[in-house]
């Protein structure tokens, strides 16, 4: 039935659109059109518009609100001794009512249940037929209204302007607005986290042990979550990485913007982004197969103790990995440079190094500090290098050569497993998301500021 | 250019409209090709020391490529080839054992559209300086860049905020700056391309009083779209058309009695 909806909304924008512009060619016909105030054209949209903004309106309402109104008045169908008491019977209640509503043949149905569910695809039934006549009714009294302000002189585009202002300033609610429903969403997930484990301890401990019993008599039940190891761990991989991808990076992005020939630079860019594109699952392979054992007989035959997972190993590939947020950005920030200020260099004498020393990088730094930032927000959250590479033992320690695990792979190590929801094991990852979450946006902020600060001292 | 031969010339005065100055310049038969283009012909030109040459003619015309070639900037465009000779002090700029970096802290420059670095005022004056090693002291740069800030008429506009980007000065006062910037590492050639171009009337005043204190001191060569600026400030003037020189001559001839009718048709505005 929505599908219906939604291409009845596109035939009524159509037809709407076809007659608000013939109207618009006979006012232009009528009296030239130099009398009108705006296009024909603009006559269709602002007619289009008008009838499908309503139909619009009520689809969103819709969406929201029938699904509550039908589920209610199944369940206010229900008899009072079968009327859910708790949360639980409630969910279980539903699924049958559903199954009846759907025709799905049971037979331990009791009657009552049996009734609700009749009543309840009577209710689905009728919202379905409510979205689509009140749809097209709204469409009508819309198109009505449009229709009566139409005249040569109505100000067809600036309501047609009007409304795609809206259209933008929608889309763009709908990031902010899922960017402040994921915050809230991991907000009380860590907040019943804290209600069962103090807060000082899980930022402040030392011990990561995620272990919470399954039985109440169950040996080795209580679990310490003192979070410190996991961003120890973090860091010194994400340094590993920044230490590999910003250097590497930062100059490959230099030799294409300053050095290379357009032909090289065609190639190289492609193949650097290349790298953008394959799945962090390849690099762990990568990772794990290939570099952690070259450093493991790499450091034996130097006489080091290297775990067969180490922090070396993933961080090396983390690195490559965002090498190219780093190259392509720095590049392209690079490029932005005006020419003049560097003739205005070489025109001083500056060698081609010292011109790119002093004027270029200064002139780009805002650009390629927001780079790095993305890098480091990339390193921060990668998990799949790090479950195949660097391993799960909580170690504390900043030695490149141990294993180390960091927040995001033990979230994923938190999640997977057949834990009750609600125990502090489950929502310990909510925890660590949230400061994984509030880490990263800190780390955005800075970079925004820096950026401003030195924006203004170039144009 | 050792301190006996600076003393023996003779120093042009201010109100020399003939300079006979030795002619600090020389360019033969300079050819210039932008991959197929051949933008410039069989060029030869003397441009006379501590005088101020101005080159006019209609866009496109070769001005601004044969301009560049003073100090080398085409070396920068990867499909310009240059062939023939340009002399400065008798010594071959195209000679392939001239470092380039030394070229061009002796033939300085100042572009069409001011281009200060995204640094402060003083950070400006002081890049050139820094760069060549002419300070051996924080003192020295200081004073450097003060004398480099007074001849170029700034120092009373900006001794009291030199650590403010040079950015945020007003269009002609970023000009001086590139300008004062360009007279720090005491360049023997100034070379101008339009530097007037993007002012307005009042900062172009400035900058034209500015060039004609420097003739003192420097071999000028600016670029004008403007006839009257190069009939203010010049001394000789070139004309150029279709990537040949017409016509040279001292600046009061060329605009009174051109000896070639394109001249005449080009500086009364028949075309351009």
């Amino acid at each position: 039935m929505t599908l219906i909806y939604l291409l009845g909304l596109v035939l009524v924008a159509a037809g709407a659109y076809v007659v608000g512009r013939q109207k618009g060619v006979t006012f232009a016909m009528a009296g030239g059109a130099s009398r009108m105030h705006s296009l024909p054209s603009y006559h269709g949209a602002y007619l289009a518009v008008s009838a499908i903004a309503p139909m619009l309106l009520w689809f969103i309402l819709w969406l929201v609100l029938a699904h509550r109104v039908v589920e209610w008045a199944g369940m206010s169908a229900l008899p009072a001794d079968l009327a859910p008491a708790d949360g639980l019977a409630y969910a279980s209640r539903l699924r049958e009512i559903l199954l009846v509503a759907d025709g799905v043949q049971t037979n331990e149905v009791a009657p009552g249940v049996r009734a609700a569910g009749e009543t309840y695809a009577l209710w689905r039934g009728l919202s379905e037929w409510a979205l689509l006549i009140v749809g097209l009714g709204l469409a009508l009294i819309g198109f009505a209204w449009g229709a009566r302000q139409l005249e040569p002189q109505f100000r067809a585009r600036n309501g047609v302007e009007r409304f795609v202002k809206v259209l933008l300033i929608a889309c763009s609610a709908v990031a902010v607005l899922t960017t402040v429903g994921i915050v809230f969403s991991v907000l009380f997930e860590t907040l019943r986290f804290f209600a069962k484990y103090p807060w000082y301890d899980f930022l402040f401990g030392l011990q990561w042990s995620p272990q919470t019993a399954i039985r109440a008599d169950q040996v080795g039940a209580s679990g310490t979550f003192g979070a410190v190891p996991l961003f120890a761990g973090t860091t010194l991989i994400m340094l590993i990485a920044m230490s590999v991808a910003g250097p590497i990076g930062l100059f490959s992005a230099i030799y294409m913007a300053e050095y290379a020939s357009p032909r090289v630079r065609g190639v190289v860019k492609p193949v650097l982004e290349v790298l953008a594109g394959v799945p962090t699952v390849v690099f762990g392979f990568f990772a794990a197969l290939t570099v952690a054992p070259f450093i493991r007989s790499t450091g034996e035959a130097l006489g080091l103790n290297v775990a067969s997972e180490s922090a070396l190993a993933a961080g090396l590939v983390m690195g490559v990995m965002i090498i190219p947020f780093v190259s392509s950005l720095s590049d392209d920030v690079i490029n932005a440079v005006p020419q003049s200020l560097r003739d205005g260099s070489y025109g001083m004498g500056a060698t081609k190094s010292e011109t790119i020393k002093k004027v270029v990088l200064p002139a780009a730094l805002p650009g390629i500090v927001s780079a790095f930032m993305l890098a480091i927000s990339r390193a921060v959250g990668e998990t799949m290098i790090v479950v195949m590479a660097a391993g799960l033992a909580g170690n504390l320690t900043f030695n490149p050569l141990e294993a180390v695990t960091t927040v995001t792979v033990q979230i994923k190590t938190l999640l997977v497993g057949d834990q009750e929801f609600d125990s502090a094991k489950t929502l310990s990852a909510f925890a660590l998301g949230f400061v994984l979450f509030f880490f990263t946006l800190v780390l955005n902020f800075i970079a925004l500021r820096i950026v401003q600060r030195y924006r203004e001292q170039y144009d | 250019m050792d301190a006996t031969a600076t003393a023996a010339r003779p120093k042009p005065t201010a109100s020399a409209t003939l300079p006979a100055n030795d002619p600090k310049i020389v360019a033969k038969d300079v050819n210039v090709y932008y991959a197929e283009k051949h933008a410039l012909k069989d060029v030869s030109l003397d441009i006379p020391e501590r005088a101020v040459m101005a080159f006019i003619g209609p866009s496109g015309c070769g001005k601004s490529t044969f301009l560049r070639c003073i100090n080398r900037m085409n070396d920068t465009i990867a499909s310009c080839r240059v062939v023939g000779s340009i002399k400065i002090d008798d010594q071959d700029i195209y000679d392939p054992s001239l470092d380039v970096v030394q070229l061009r802290a002796r033939v300085g420059m100042v572009f069409q559209k001011p281009n200060p670095f995204p640094k402060s005022i003083y950070e400006n004056i002081a890049y050139g300086p820094r760069i060549h090693g002419l300070a051996r002291s924080k003192a020295e740069l200081d004073e450097i860049v003060e004398q480099a800030l007074r001849k170029a008429s700034l120092w009373n506009e900006v001794k009291d905020r030199l650590q403010d980007t040079g950015t945020g000065l007003s269009g002609g006062q970023q000009q001086r700056l590139c300008i004062a910037r360009a007279i720090a590492v005491s360049p023997e050639v100034i070379l101008m391309d339009e530097p007037c171009s993007a002012l307005d009337p009042i900062a172009t005043a400035k900058i034209e009083e500015l060039i004609d204190e420097l003739r003192q001191n420097f071999t000028i060569v600016i670029v004008t779209h403007s006839m009257q600026q190069a009939a203010r400030v010049s001394q000789r003037t070139a004309f150029f058309h279709l990537g040949v020189i017409v016509e040279t001559g001292p600046t009061e001839r060329i605009f009174t009695s051109p000896n070639d009718k394109r001249t005449q048709d080009y500086i009364t505005g028949r075309f351009g």
